[in-house]
């Protein structure tokens, strides 16, 4: 690995401070599995890392009933899999946590990071834009707040400014009988990258869909928002016509790559097919909320 | 070269101090300056698992966390396991189901079943694959190693002295 300087700052005025200081040429550090990896293979190659760990408000896992969860940028996936009340409130979240890689990767990965990262085929953002997830975004002198489907601007790119740390991602409280869920289809069980992502949620007025959101993964150059298939539900009863043309919306709105796991063709299908799905487990969810 | 950076840490369960330079792996600081190579280099990308160890009780692929994040951390690598002669039940039945072929996945192994038995002593099959997925044998001896998993959350349900409380 190249050479570069590192620093540990506890508060987050002083990670400003260093971020602004070195520019474009300074990186924060989560759990670094991504970007320990892209450096050793020379495709970023940051002159400073700034460990953002020990930053307290980038830690909190803070759940309230009525205003909803903040969610530090640097808590780890297995504490968001693992803890009890996000398994309750947002268990399609945690489904897609835990699917990150392997035990070893989830102990050091974080949901922020994962955001930050920028992947197309990122596990959590589906889940999070199901959520209606916003990341708090702090730069030198300024604050912001944006809706997790216009973070990732293309692979491996975000709407972060040279000097801007994504601190907290804030989810709504889930509404009375309303739930999530997160699908992914890889070749293998674990460790691998998504074919395609389908994350989830539901609010149901008695048997009639209030609102929805569906994330896809994978299957764009960034993760998506399919809001044609969302407001095709609002109003419906999820019934075999509801499923059938959510699913159609959504392939239609995914724009894949072939690669060795798939053919766009397949990916576009498997959309279609997980959307159905991750619906279907997302409103069974939120009958029992 | 950047400016090497003093580092304390408690591994194995001794405080120790070493130098390292911030582009130096935890990987890299165990085997070539704290002369711990149990741990073994793989893949380097989080895929094999060889290189796992324990960074406050939970598994992590020290080749993917830089030395100097370990400042204030409890480490423990497979040398830590073995209370002086006396093996580990785990490294004991690794043994008796010889769960070992080459060789060099074991450490990785070892330290991803202490972690999940220190958190879960009675785990099911699905459990302890589930748990050792992040770790790859080339000489594919998956069965045996579940075996050996399996016996040993067994014996140290039983009582079988363990060389490390949890």
């Amino acid at each position: 690995m190249h050479a570069f300087n590192y620093e540990a700052p506890s508060t987050l005025a002083d990670a400003l401070k260093i971020m602004k200081a070195h520019g474009d040429k300074a990186r924060p550090i989560c759990g670094g599995t991504d970007l320990l990896i892209q450096m050793r293979a020379g495709v970023r190659q940051p002159d400073f890392i700034v460990d953002i760990k020990r930053i307290k408000e980038m830690r909190e896992l803070k759940f309230n009933a009525r205003t909803g969860l903040r969610l530090g940028a640097v808590v780890s996936c297995i504490d968001v899999a693992e803890n009890a009340e996000m398994q309750r409130h947002y268990p399609g979240l945690t489904e897609a946590a835990h699917l990150i890689g392997s035990l070893q990767i989830q102990n050091r990965a974080s949901v922020g990071g994962n955001l930050c990262n920028g992947s197309p085929a990122a596990d959590t953002t589906p889940a999070l834009i199901a959520l209606r997830a916003r990341g708090r975004i702090v730069g030198p002198r300024s604050e912001r707040e944006v809706p997790v489907e216009e973070f990732v601007v293309s692979p491996g790119r975000t709407i972060l400014k040279p000097g801007e740390l994504l601190v907290q991602l804030m989810i709504p409280a889930p509404a009375p009988h309303s739930s999530d869920a997160y699908l992914r289809f890889i070749p293998r069980n674990e460790m691998d990258i998504a074919v395609v992502g389908v994350g989830a949620s539901v609010t149901l007025n008695g048997d009639t869909i209030k609102a929805a959101r569906i994330g896809l993964g994978a299957v764009a150059a960034t993760p998506l928002f399919a809001d044609k298939a969302s407001e095709s539900l609002i109003g419906k009863k999820l019934d075999e016509h509801a499923l059938a043309t959510a699913a159609r919306l959504a392939s239609e709105q995914a724009s894949p790559i072939d690669d060795m796991r798939g053919t766009a063709e397949y990916r576009i299908h498997v959309t279609g097919v997980l959307t159905r799905r991750a619906l279907t487990i997302a409103t069974e969810r939120a009958r029992k909320h | 070269m950047a400016k090497k950076t003093l580092v304390e840490a408690n591994i194995n369960g001794e405080v120790v101090e070493f130098l390292c330079e911030p582009r130096q792996s935890l990987l890299e600081c165990l085997r070539d300056v704290l002369e711990l190579t149990g741990s073994k280099e793989g893949c380097l990308t989080g895929d094999c698992g060889a290189c796992s160890v324990l960074v406050d009780g939970r598994a992590v692929c020290s080749c993917l966390m830089l030395g100097v994040e370990a400042q204030g951390k409890n480490i423990r690598t497979v040398e830590g396991l073995a209370d002086g002669t006396t093996l580990h039940p785990l490294q004991q039945k690794f043994l008796e189901h010889a769960s070992l072929q080459c060789g060099i996945c074991t450490p990785g192994f070892l330290m991803s079943a202490t972690a999940l038995l220190e958190r879960n002593s009675n785990p099911t099959e699905a459990e302890v694959r589930y748990a050792l997925a992040g770790n790859l044998c080339r000489c594919t001896g998956y069965d045996k190693i579940v075996r050996a998993v399996l016996d040993a959350a067994g014996s140290i349900r039983s009582g079988v002295k363990t060389s490390r409380a949890a």
